[in-house]
């Protein structure tokens, strides 16, 4: 398997990936990122079994992304599509989020939530449950290919493949009643696409998770490349302070030649445990997601060695300098809140203020208009001019409402639809919408012989104690004479 | 091929071939392209095997699987008209009558019906059902042969003024002018007496006189027609060959005879009754509460060959 050893000057095209075996650390970041794993992930897999009273005419999931009656659910909030605008939002939302948390804290996205730093953490702690840590792992992928070998991996490929499973499965649930689908999907009646997605998500899991891990980040993600744009001097990133650290030597070196060496003892602990494979000591670089795992393992070892910690830490460039120079760094909330922070953060807030004002403000009933273009309009026997109009009354709420149509404007006017008898024209009509649909009716308005072309209106209202209503203005044609 | 060697910078085989100094490093593709590289090769036989795939002299080889676009949108045509089975049995079924209170047979008939309008209806009758003149008007509340659906149903069995149709709908108004039955002073005051009805004209005594002498049969003698015959109300506000003097004097002294075509020879029955239920639902149906103007026959509903 292994080439020649290159002649030096030698440029690799094709470089073999590097097989990364992070050990195992524990530290106030490894904590963080336990815990940021554990709401993620109880978020991601159990977010669609909660369950919310709509009433009977609406689904009991909180969270629910109905494709199939374009219905888009959320705990309290019902988005239908014409409302699409709020998801743009909270994607626009999200978007300047991370651009907020990156000039902030760096790439926190990429170190602690993104779903593929967060699975690869899984499936390295699946790693060192059966394989054991750095060490026993590095052993056990020289080791031939013998039974204990084959029991190994495969038992560790089949925990890979039940949570890759596990997270395809947890992905439909958001698109359909959770425990129907969970029925429908055992007894072989789901969707076709149910099991295609769930068999998609569970390859992709797989391979990204269990195989490719860091090289998802470094070669295949765009973000990082983006983020290299965000980032200035003011963000705080994981460094290591070389001046402080440099030159390296061992603590032998250090009592034998005091100030002779610097505090890195050259452990490669912080090497060891990054799950990338990245030496930070080499100053930031795509490849460093920022989990922050190398500060734990650099402050236990001078925990040990009695030096201060924070030889490699949370700082920011410009820090950096001031330290590098013997001043004092700012303090941390000075580092975090900077104009460009606040910048992002009052346009983060704002467009979060207009959702919540769109969505406070938003009407749940609603009357749209559409004419009849061929003809224009109609002559009746008796003289009297008919126009034609398609109606449509949304009923966003989940219960039958009972509404009232009127006629504004158009003296003379009368109306009936053609579930009813031209007799029985009036000026206003009275319709049950029922629950969370659109009631479409086909509207007849009839005005005396001398009426001129002109707009008039239909004027919605709901009759019950709740109200609410819209208007829509139409046109009403007639010969011109 | 003997000058192979190990290249030096890179530690790569040469492939033994050397042009002026330059040589070729021996790098293999990767295993992975082989392999997708020989699937395709396999995939590509596998499909000549079961599709179409060689020309011969007179026809190309057929695949074992035979598979033909033809076969395909034979199959698919099958397939949606399989999938239309059930509702178009169900209208066939139905009387028509009773097809406007059944709300998922009307929406079928409705859009079956505006499809087969689209294509036969249009040339005479508008995309929009609105006529011209001389065409009539399908949307408004004016009917000359009924407007119930029944009605309509049997119009267009039959069609109007076919000869050689027994049942078609037939009347003929004599060309008072043209035939010389009335002088032109006549019709001038008859006209003037017609547009009276409707309000567009002063009261003409002697065109009152000349109506009721000659008119009243097939219009009635209040002008309002007679849908036995055919005969349109003359004192509504909608006009046929419209209603300006010269347009009423004109129909008086050349009788206008339009005529349709007898789609029961042409289209099947249901689509037929689609039709009929589309017009009925255009805005000027009527119930059933008036008599219906239709012969007994026409309840057989069947096409007349």
């Amino acid at each position: 398997m292994h080439s020649p050893e290159p002649a030096p000057g030698h440029l690799d095209l094709y470089a073999k990936r590097k097989a990364v075996f992070p050990k195992a650390v524990d530290g106030r970041f490894r904590r963080f990122k336990w815990l940021v794993m554990v709401v993620t992930l109880a978020i991601y897999y159990g977010t669609p079994w909660l369950r919310w009273d709509r009433g009977p005419y609406a689904p009991d999931q909180a969270v629910l992304l109905d494709l199939g009656n374009r219905r888009f659910f959320m705990f309290g909030i019902e988005i239908w599509p014409h409302e699409f605008y709020f998801v743009a939002g909270l994607l626009i939302m999200a978007g300047i989020g991370l651009f907020l948390v990156t000039s902030a804290v760096g790439r926190a996205w990429c170190g602690y939530s993104c779903p593929q730093t967060v699975w690869t953490d899984l499936f390295q702690h699946v790693d060192r449950f059966i394989d054991g840590d750095r060490n026993a792992q590095l052993r056990l992928e020289a080791a031939p290919w013998g039974p204990q070998k084959i029991f190994k991996r495969g038992l560790k490929w089949t925990i890979y493949l039940v949570i890759s499973f596990w997270t395809g499965g947890a992905w439909i649930m958001y698109f359909a009643d959770a425990p129907t689908l969970t029925r429908e999907f055992w007894a072989g009646d789901a969707a076709p696409v149910a099991y295609a997605t769930v068999a998609v998500l569970t390859a992709t899991t797989f391979l990204l998770g269990g195989f490719m891990r860091e090289q998802v980040c470094v070669y295949m993600c765009p973000w990082p490349r983006i983020q290299t744009a965000m980032l200035d001097e003011k963000s705080l990133i994981v460094t290591y302070k070389d001046w402080r650290g440099e030159p390296r030597g061992s603590v032998k070196k250090a009592e034998k030649n005091p100030g002779a060496v610097g505090d890195c003892v050259d452990c490669n602990q912080c090497v060891n445990v990054c799950p990338t494979g990245y030496d930070i000591r080499n100053g930031p670089d795509i490849q460093c997601i920022t989990c922050a795992l190398c500060i734990d393992a650099c402050d236990s070892v001078m925990q040990q060695i009695g030096r201060p910690r924070g030889l490699i830490d949370y700082a920011t460039l410009e820090d950096c300098e001031i330290e590098r120079a013997g001043g004092q760094p700012k303090p941390i909330m000075k580092a975090l809140f900077h104009t460009r922070t606040l910048v992002y953060l009052g346009v983060w807030g704002a467009i979060g203020l207009a959702l919540l004002f769109a969505l406070g403000v938003r009407t749940q009933i609603d009357v749209s208009v559409q004419k009849d273009r061929n003809p224009p309009f109609m002559l009746m026997s008796d003289g009297e001019i008919r126009n034609a109009y398609t109606v449509k009354l949304r009923n966003m709420q989940t219960r039958p409402r009972l509404m009232q149509v009127t006629l504004e404007g158009l003296p003379g006017g009368v109306m009936w639809t053609d579930e009813m008898a031209r007799e029985k024209a009036a000026r206003e009509i009275r319709v049950t919408v029922a629950p969370d649909q659109v009631e479409v009716m086909r509207v007849y308005v009839v005005a005396p012989s001398d009426t001129t072309p002109q707009s008039f209106s239909f004027a919605l209202k709901a009759t019950d104690a709740e109200g609410g209503g819209d208007t829509s203005e139409a046109r009403f044609d007639a010969p011109e004479e | 091929m003997a000058n192979k060697r190990i290249d030096e910078p890179t530690g790569v085989e040469t492939v033994g071939h050397e042009w002026d100094g330059i040589e070729e490093l021996n790098n293999p593709l990767p295993r992975w392209w082989i392999i997708t590289w020989v699937l395709t090769i396999l995939f590509s036989i596998g499909y000549m095997v079961v599709y179409p795939a060689w020309p011969l002299i007179s026809k190309g080889t057929e695949g074992i699987w035979g598979w033909t676009s033809r076969g395909q949108l034979a199959n698919e045509t099958k397939a949606a008209e399989a999938a239309r089975a059930t509702t178009l049995a169900a209208l066939a079924a139905t009387p028509i009558e009773q097809i406007p209170g059944d709300p998922k047979l009307l929406a079928a008939a409705k859009a079956g019906g505006k499809a087969a309008f689209l294509v036969n209806c249009v040339q005479c009758h508008g995309s929009g059902a609105a006529g011209s003149i001389g065409y009539p008007n399908l949307n408004d509340d004016d009917w000359l042969w009924g407007g119930n659906v029944k009605d309509i149903e049997f119009t267009l069995l039959h069609g109007i003024r076919q000869p050689g149709h027994d049942a078609t709908r037939t009347s003929l108004m004599p060309s008072f002018g043209q035939d010389g039955l009335l002088t032109a002073a006549q019709i001038s005051d008859v006209a003037d007496h017609v547009l009276s009805l409707s309000g567009k004209a002063a009261a003409n005594a002697n065109g009152a006189a000349v109506f009721a002498a000659n008119c009243v049969a097939c219009h009635g003698t209040d002008g309002k027609g007679l849908r036995q015959f055919g005969a349109p109300n003359l004192a509504d506000a909608i006009w046929l060959y419209g209603g300006k003097k010269e347009q009423v004097t004109a129909s008086i002294h050349k009788a206008r005879a339009g005529v349709m075509p007898a789609w029961g020879g042409k289209l099947d029955a249901v689509t037929i009754k689609m039709l009929a239920v589309y017009v009925h639902s255009l805005g000027g149906g009527e119930d059933f509460s008036e008599a219906p103007t239709t012969p007994a026959a026409a309840d057989t509903g069947n096409a007349q060959p």
